[in-house]
């Protein structure tokens, strides 16, 4: 008897094990179309009927975010549930969850990928919603272009991330220049570096970089090369143009300024996690730094647009696209968000009340602004940023051992390598 | 049991004993099940999915879009950092072995002696074992970091850096890994010693050896399980060497420090997203691993006998 129970008993054990892995083995496959009712059926502003929707964001956009998502669950039925991923692990964590279908309701995305994004069917098709918003030609251009596909658009901006230069008024003061005055030029801009550095403070540099960290240099360095009137990618993105002359002129001032001792020492080994501290902290005199950290600079900055090396001013509009993904079944609820955190409510008393860059350009010269001119500065700069577009961006140029990151090396820190075979590298890249 | 003896037929005498060892064949299976299906699971079933992936076109965010064998493996082996990573690895693992086993048995032989001074340095050496690799590294990336660590004055004085030439990353991290790892094998080392008969060192003390012939031709050859052991551990570990890079030069500077792991982690998740190419690279480390221990198993052997 207990013999018989016992193999039954096994038998039965290892069957349900059988069924469980093959349970998971279909769940893993089979891809499921969303049950619930589509954004596009649920009217302009779609459903807030007390659901939880999960959303993920980077590290790096933790205060907006949270911020924004705050705001949301005070005021409506729906409740977000928002996750922080650190910057590192986010491509990751959204590839393993996009292969499980185990995305959230709703997921930002460093604005670069989300062409990439995109083409791989991670978002939905939001084109009939956002055609529906009114206000729709004032919303940034450069992120609802880069999650457009085929005429179909499945981003909306989440937070725009502006590069600016930034300078430390007192150091300014102390070196005798000018601390109401931006370095007009790239030019100027390595003079002004120097000048500080020359003070010889003690833990005191000129200016800083991230210069082992793709991500930051491109945020920070292509604004220079679009002020020159230079461009960095072809039109399709699949041609890297960062050999041209106006990208060589940087270089080479970056690499005098390198040379000259005027730049953090960390700078050159700097992959990321550090790369704005020693600004924040008082230590370095001038900075490309992102405008998200405006609001968590302690002490007076002046900040202006980045030059380029004779002049001029840009930005990269950096930041997070956010889009609801392919595996919601709440996208009427995730599109009531949405709409919600493109209204002036959102954009101005959340965004703009904390020294955020609005999405819309009709909020550009809200009450906020009025208080804070460098958020004037900041807004009319972004009209004349970029945003580049290419499908193999982050291996390009955000990963650790992307080619941009080996030119950069080369030309600045080492002084040597080839322009020419480092820049067909990323081409080369950017083509597969 | 006692259920089923009445109904037993005339021919019980020769089933009786069959029956307790087929009782016990299957008393035994079940014991083995619940290991079995671990096995089952958490390493044949992946093993298979990573030997699928490798001849399949399967990229990160798209998932698995049909075989494409041999691709992968023509990828990866032509992937621009392949050779530089093979190489970087083999480096790191000779140095890495060299002085964890060196510096090991030294310490072993330090504090072999039971006192009470031995078992504070016993315990010392141990301490950092107890420290996870991941949280070793990033305490010794803020001790490298230019800009927050304590040594920064110093650093600053002397124009030194920690993580800013190839040399000095490797050399920093080979000592986090020496830091961390050698008071393990300190104690593996030990437990050797000690099952070395004392009778064996009287002997060779009546025979006058010194105390350098009594190491070279008593101690190491008695600790050859040990030193096989600690070998393929060590050889292993290293080939296998992830955390310590990803943490503390993300394969910088200037791409000088990428282990072949990190290659893997790289091209499945950071820009490549193909998890095929990845999968290709990791069944190459499988069989090199095998090879690998297969040989050092042999070589130990064969002195052996």
């Amino acid at each position: 008897m207990s013999t018989t129970l016992g193999r039954r008993t096994a038998l039965r054990s290892l069957a349900g094990v059988l069924a469980a892995t093959l349970t998971l083995g279909v769940a893993a496959c089979g891809s499921d179309e969303p049950s619930g009712p589509s954004a596009a059926d649920a009217g302009p502003t779609g459903l807030d009927d007390g659901s939880e929707l999960t959303l993920w964001t980077r590290a790096p956009l933790e205060k907006q975010a949270k911020l924004l998502v705050d705001a949301y669950n005070a005021s409506h039925q729906n409740q977000v549930k928002l996750t922080v991923v650190p910057n590192d692990d986010y491509v990751a964590k959204v590839g393993a969850a996009a292969g499980s279908d185990g995305l959230p309701d709703l997921f930002a995305a460093d604005i670069v990928y989300v062409p990439n994004w995109v083409e791989q069917g991670l978002f939905q098709d939001l084109s009939s919603n956002i055609d529906g918003l009114d206000f729709k030609d004032s919303i940034n251009k450069g992120h609802l272009s880069a999650g457009t596909r085929e005429g179909k658009e499945h981003v909306l901006p989440f937070v725009l991330d502006l590069s600016m230069l930034f300078w430390n008024k007192q150091l300014f003061t102390e070196a005798g220049l000018d601390p109401e005055k931006a370095p007009a030029s790239l030019q100027e801009y390595a003079a002004a570096a120097k000048a500080i550095q020359a003070m010889g403070k003690d833990g005191v540099y000129g200016t800083a970089a991230g210069l082992n960290c793709g991500g930051c240099l491109l945020f920070t360095w292509f604004p220079s090369i679009w002020a020159g009137g230079g461009q960095v990618l072809s039109e399709d993105g699949t041609e890297s143009k960062l050999a041209d002359e106006t990208a060589q002129q940087v270089y080479r001032v970056w690499h005098d300024l390198w040379r000259s001792g005027a730049v953090l020492p960390a700078s050159a080994g700097e992959t990321g996690p550090t790369w704005t501290a020693a600004f924040t902290e008082g230590k370095v005199g001038l900075m490309f730094y992102p405008a998200t950290l405006l609001s968590s600079t302690p002490f007076d900055a002046g900040v202006a647009g980045i030059p380029g090396p004779n002049g001029g001013a840009s930005t990269f509009v950096g930041g997070d696209g956010i889009g609801i993904s392919k595996d919601s079944k709440k996208a009427a609820q995730a599109w009531n968000f949405l709409s919600w955190m493109m209204s002036e409510q959102a954009q101005v008393e959340v965004l703009a009340k904390n020294k955020d860059v609005v999405s819309r350009a009709d909020l550009a010269n809200n009450k906020y602004a009025a208080e804070d001119p460098r958020l004037v500065t900041i807004n009319e700069v972004a009209g004349k940023g970029g945003t580049p577009v290419a499908l193999n961006f982050q291996q390009a140029f955000n990963a650790p051992n992307s080619p941009w990151l080996t030119l950069v090396r080369n030309q600045v820190l080492n002084g040597s390598g080839d322009l020419k075979k480092d820049n067909d590298e990323i081409t080369a890249v950017l083509k597969q | 049991m006692s259920v089923t003896a009445p109904s037993r037929p005339p021919g019980a005498a020769t089933r009786r004993r069959t029956r307790p060892r087929g009782r016990q064949a299957l008393l035994g299976w079940l014991y083995a099940t619940p290991t079995a299906v671990f096995v089952v699971l958490l390493f044949a079933v992946p093993l298979l999915l990573v030997i699928r992936m490798s001849l399949s076109k399967w990229s990160l965010l798209r998932g698995d879009q049909g075989l494409n064998a041999p691709d992968n493996f023509v990828k990866a082996v032509d992937h621009r950092f392949f050779t530089d990573s093979v190489v970087f690895t083999l480096k790191y693992t000779a140095l890495a072995t060299v002085l964890l086993l060196a510096l090991g048995l030294g310490l072993a032989l330090l504090v072999q002696e039971s006192s009470r001074w031995n078992n504070l340095l016993r315990a010392s050496f141990l301490i950092p074992s107890a420290l996870g690799l991941a949280s070793a590294s990033l305490l010794f990336y803020v001790l490298y970091s230019p800009y927050a660590s304590p040594l920064a004055p110093v650093m600053d004085r002397f124009g030194l850096t920690f993580l800013g030439s190839p040399t000095a990353a490797l050399i920093s991290t080979t000592f986090l890994i020496v830091w961390r790892y050698a008071g393990f094998y300190m104690v593996l080392m030990l437990v050797g010693l000690q099952g070395i008969p004392a009778d064996v060192y009287e002997a060779a003390r009546t025979d006058g050896a010194s105390r350098w012939q009594t190491f070279r031709k008593v101690t190491l050859p008695l600790l050859r399980p040990t030193l096989a052991l600690t070998t393929v551990l060590c050889v292993t570990g290293s080939l296998l060497a992830f955390e310590q890079f990803y943490i503390l030069t993300k394969g910088g500077p200037d791409n000088s420090t990428i282990t072949v792991v990190q290659l893997i982690y790289m091209v499945a998740f950071q820009g490549q997203n193909d998890l095929g190419v990845a999968a290709a690279i990791s069944v190459i480390v499988l069989l090199a691993l095998i090879l690998i221990n297969a040989l050092q198993m042999r070589a130990f052997r064969s002195e052996e006998s």
